[in-house]
């Protein structure tokens, strides 16, 4: 059977811890190892935490997380209908943040790109930006 | 959350739970008001009990880093489990903060 977890609530740093674990729990039927689901939830910390901090300024707004397995692989799609970025290049860069003095560590990309298999960022045609990311869960770690 | 100790002669800041960005702006208050009280120059983030941290969590320990080195004080770290280790390691802030036993 082809299991899918489409999931949408409001940009709040509140609803960082649930998005991770509702994804971490999506991924059970997988056998993931801990490490793996330790990378996933990193991962997805990381995308949410970009939305909650840079996707909306100080307007509100909805984050879209989506999920589903296909051959061992687990594809995540993080959403956001905010402004995007403008330079995507340089904001997948390590170090670079574009929170100024706001004591950013500016590695949250490198950590998706690190933790998992494959990372892909695009601004959406309708505004906002999608984060791709999947896993290996076959690969042993 | 976080709760600093004194002991022997070092500050312990002790993370328990999860540290990302909705308690962000607690705990660096927190810890500020303790690093700007004390003359002790020793401190230690004991992450024994921090089950997890994402990049929000390296961006409040180097901003502390700044906060202390300024008054000429040495960071350490303790005791991160596998999950938090794994963050701190590709940051690269063990070379700022290196990693003691206890």
């Amino acid at each position: 059977m082809d299991n899918r977890l489409y999931i949408k609530v409001p940009a709040i740093s509140e609803n960082e811890a649930f998005l991770r674990n509702v994804v971490a729990a999506f991924c059970v039927p997988l056998n993931p190892t801990v490490e793996q689901i330790d990378d996933i939830k990193t991962a997805v910390s990381e995308a949410v935490t970009n939305c909650v901090v840079h996707a909306y300024g100080k307007e509100k707004g909805d984050i879209e997380v989506e999920a589903y397995a296909k051959d061992g692989v687990i594809h995540i799609r993080v959403t956001d209908f905010g402004k995007g970025i403008t330079d995507i290049k340089k904001a997948v860069s390590p170090y670079f943040t574009s929170a100024g003095e706001a004591e950013r560590a500016g590695i949250g990309f490198t950590v998706m790109k690190t933790f998992m298999d494959g990372l892909e960022v695009f601004n959406n045609p309708s505004g906002g930006l999608s984060v791709n990311m999947w896993k290996n869960m076959l690969k042993e770690v | 959350m976080v709760e600093a100790e004194n002991k022997r002669d070092a500050v312990y800041f002790k993370f328990v739970g999860e540290l990302d960005e909705s308690c962000a702006l607690k705990v660096k208050d927190y810890m500020d008001d303790v690093i700007e009280d004390t003359k002790i120059k020793k401190f230690v983030m004991d992450l024994k009990k921090l089950t997890f941290m994402d990049s929000t969590g390296i961006g409040i320990l180097i901003g502390r880093y700044k906060k202390i080195t300024k008054k000429n004080g040495v960071v350490f770290i303790t005791d991160p489990q596998p999950v938090v280790d794994k963050v701190l390691t590709l940051s690269g802030i063990y070379q700022i903060m290196p990693k003691i036993e206890e």
